[in-house]
């Protein structure tokens, strides 16, 4: 914590890229960060709740080991992106913005990576899996687990 | 690196680094862009590095892992040079065979060759590929020539030679002069004319200005910014420093999303890099001119690519726009004069410095200079990055470079402009593609999205689509936008899952005309462009969902149903094994399957699996 803000001299307007930081750290946003940040930078703490609950990449709960991203953009969207995260849904028996209760997978949509010749798209921890397919669904689960 | 800080010790180095490359020495050029990566270049990078290794051909082989070429659809992709020999679907196992026949013997490998599926025929030369001929890489062509965490490779093909005129040979007034002449408009999606944005700054009042540069490409669909941030960043750098020099800034910024890592990484080192050189930082070449950068990242919310709420976004505050009754221009970050402009817009001033503002200005339409990037996506057969010069029509970009619909399929329309912009019929396809006639067809360039729709996309479905996603978007600080939209989602849903009814579509038309009218920021006002030009171009659609209560493209779940063709099914039991609730039967070997309606949750897996086009959907 005491790095991250150093590296950003404490200043207030980085705000949004310390949250970034420290979710990078502790993969969610545990209250006790953000009252120590707001401490740190002199913001009082309904801002950094503000921001840390305005943007979507941002999470107030613990996530999971993995962490899914099914690419809504439009071009995946004009592809079927809506019946690949349905299939993930049915296979771990979670909705989009859940977390399977073992902590192994959250399951979350993102409005493009920019991967959209290649749609639909799944992302998982930072892999791209591209031109996905319904019936690939399980496999590609299966290789995380 | 050593500072180097004159013009003179630039050309030094120039020339010394052209020097020490031999032209001739193969090099195998390997994308390394996103698109590739999720295609799994990555391990194609690390077996030609290894292979070159254990054959010892460090000094004789060259490799270069570059930014995004455009042609994702197609990758990994691999380019030998000098000969230009143009490899598709690279894998690991090719790799070996690459090096021993292509590289060291000449010999073209057929299979890794791309067929032109409209011939058959196989192309050798990457020049050749239809996808590329037609098209003008005047901004994204340089991807491939450079490694981009390499500052010397921009060097090499004449980087920073654009900055080093402006800073000793212009004035700023004469390069915002240049730039007004040269025509060149806000690739961003508004289209404000770039030189016209610059002088204001110049002129506002306050000694401290700000320079940003919009990176965070938040239109679904559209991937040209992040393409160049990654590929080929020090044009952006180059030509944020040039905007700096004429406007009087002396801090930048590049926010970019928080979805692009790689344009962040490689953003970061280029200012680092640059840096170093001298080429950023205090005195930059000795000039007496000070400019510095700084990354920022986005949160990943839509809004923010609105200048003024990426502004406060920069001010560590939540990305909400405000009225701009005073443009952010005279106050915008922390309440100074700021120039915002987008990625692509950034990466032709270089070219328009080296190459003059006549020359940029011959090329386009009367009042659209220039090429624009398109990311040419969705169902057509050629996806990617396609860079054409304005005033091409809508059907050379789909047909001539994108090699048509896949699967025989008929074109629907092509949705230009994101989430503000609209969809275009067939009968508009001969439109030119410039600023002023994509809106006068009810949509609009925006950042250069072009996601083409075939007869399997149902119209209200796509409607909807945005709608929602701008729900989900709206910063809520407006109602007009906050509550309108939510209304027109609840309308269209109920539309799509058939309690559509007499008068929706009217409503729909009001509703539109209220956010055009009532809100705050251009998020709210083109959100209806979808609604409005898919009820005014594809109005039967929307009459067949709310009277016949049916899915003419069968999307809509709840207006459709899964059928078995019995006279094509075998009974070869895939469908069988994969759907999820069990509700297809096998019946024995040679016999239909049988699906039970009442099971059947329409998840399409079935229909996906089917390799006979046995199963239909009504």
């Amino acid at each position: 914590m005491e790095s991250i803000l150093d590296n950003y001299q404490r200043d207030k307007g980085m705000l949004v890229s310390i949250l970034q930081d420290i979710q990078a750290e502790y993969n969610y946003l545990p209250k006790e960060a953000l009252v120590e940040l707001s401490q740190a930078l002199g913001a009082p703490l309904s801002q950094v709740y503000s921001v840390a609950t305005f943007f979507k990449a941002f999470s107030l709960e613990p996530r999971g080991r993995y962490l899914i991203n099914v690419c809504l953009g439009t071009a995946c969207h004009v592809r079927g992106a809506v019946k690949i995260l349905e299939a993930i849904e049915r296979e771990l028996e979670i909705k989009a913005g859940g977390t399977t209760t073992d902590l192994e997978f959250t399951l979350e949509t993102v409005n493009c990576v920019g991967c959209c010749a290649l749609g639909p798209v799944v992302i998982i921890n930072g892999e791209y899996h591209g031109q996905m397919k319904t019936d690939k669904v399980k496999a590609l689960l299966k290789s995380y687990t | 690196m050593n500072r180097i800080s004159s013009p003179d010790e630039l050309e030094k180095l120039r020339k010394s680094i052209i020097k020490q490359r031999d032209p001739n020495k193969p090099c195998i050029i390997i994308c390394g862009g996103t698109g590739c990566l999720a295609l799994g270049c990555e391990s194609v990078i690390a077996a030609f590095k290894q292979e070159i290794k254990r054959q010892r051909l460090e000094t004789k082989v060259g490799v270069r892992v570059t930014g995004c070429p455009g042609f994702c659809e197609r990758g990994p992709l691999v380019v030998i040079k000098p000969r230009n020999i143009f490899y598709q679907r690279v894998s690991v196992e090719d790799v070996a065979e690459i090096i021993s026949e292509t590289v060291l013997k000449d010999n073209i490998i057929d299979r890794l060759l791309y067929p032109d599926p409209n011939t058959g025929k196989k192309i050798i030369y990457e020049p050749e590929v239809p996808f590329y001929k037609k098209q003008k890489r005047l901004i994204i062509g340089n991807n491939e020539l450079i490694d981009p965490t390499l500052i010397d490779d921009y060097l090499a093909v004449g980087g920073y030679a654009a900055l080093t005129r402006v800073l000793f040979r212009m004035s700023p007034e004469e390069v915002i002069g240049e730039v007004k002449k040269s025509g060149l408009r806000g690739r961003g999606g508004g289209g404000f004319p770039t030189g016209v944005k610059w002088g204001t700054c110049r002129r506002a009042q306050g000694d401290t200005k700000y320079i940003i540069c919009n990176c965070d490409e938040g239109d679904p669909g559209a991937f040209m910014d992040r393409s160049l941030m990654e590929g080929n960043p020090h044009s952006v750098v180059e030509g944020m420093i040039i905007g700096a020099y004429a406007i009087g800034g002396h801090q930048g910024y590049i926010y970019v999303r928080n979805e692009y890592p790689l344009a962040v990484r490689n953003a970061r080192i280029a200012i680092k890099q640059a840096e170093e050189y001298g080429l950023l930082g205090n005195n930059i070449l000795g000039s007496g001119f000070d400019f510095s950068i700084r990354v920022n990242r986005g949160g990943g919310a839509f809004v923010c690519g609105e200048s003024s709420a990426l502004m406060a976004s920069l001010e560590g505050k939540v990305g909400e726009p405000r009225a701009k009754y005073v443009h952010t221009v005279e106050k915008g970050l922390w309440d100074k004069p700021t120039n915002l402009n987008n990625v692509e817009t950034w990466a032709n001033v270089p070219l328009i410095i080296n190459q003059g503002a006549d020359w940029f200005a011959e090329i386009g339409t009367p009042k659209s200079k220039g090429t624009k990037i398109f990311s040419l996506v969705g169902k057509v057969n050629n996806t990617g990055l396609v860079e054409v010069p304005m005033g091409m029509t809508l059907r050379e970009v789909i047909f001539d470079i994108g090699g048509g619909i896949p699967k025989g399929k008929r074109f629907k329309g092509v949705q230009t402009g994101g989430p503000s912009g609209g969809v275009i019929p067939e009968g508009l396809l001969d439109t030119p593609i410039d600023f002023d006639e994509l809106t006068k067809a009810g949509s609009m360039m925006g950042s250069g999205g072009m996601i083409v729709m075939d007869e399997d996309n149902c119209m209200v479905d796509i409607a909807k689509y945005f709608i929602s996603f701008l729900e989900g978007e709206s910063c809520g600080k407006c109602v007009p936008c906050r509550e309108g939209l939510k209304r027109m989602r609840e309308i269209l849903t109920d539309i799509t899952e058939g309690r559509g009814k007499e008068g929706d579509i009217e409503l729909l038309e009001l509703l539109s005309t209220t956010l055009i009218d009532g809100s705050l920021c251009a998020l709210g006002t083109t959100a209806p462009n979808p609604v409005l030009t898919t009820i005014h171009y594809f109005r039967d659609e929307y009459e067949a969902h709310i009277k016949d209560k049916k899915c003419p493209a069968g999307v809509c779940k709840e207006l459709i149903t899964y059928q078995i063709i019995e006279e094509k099914c075998p009974g070869c039991r895939l469908c069988v094994k994969a759907c999820p609730v069990g509700a297809i039967t096998f019946m024995g070997k040679k016999k239909p399957v049988v699906l039970d309606q009442e099971k059947c949750i329409k998840c399409g897996i079935c229909y996906d699996v089917c390799k006979l086009g046995a199963i239909k959907v009504e």
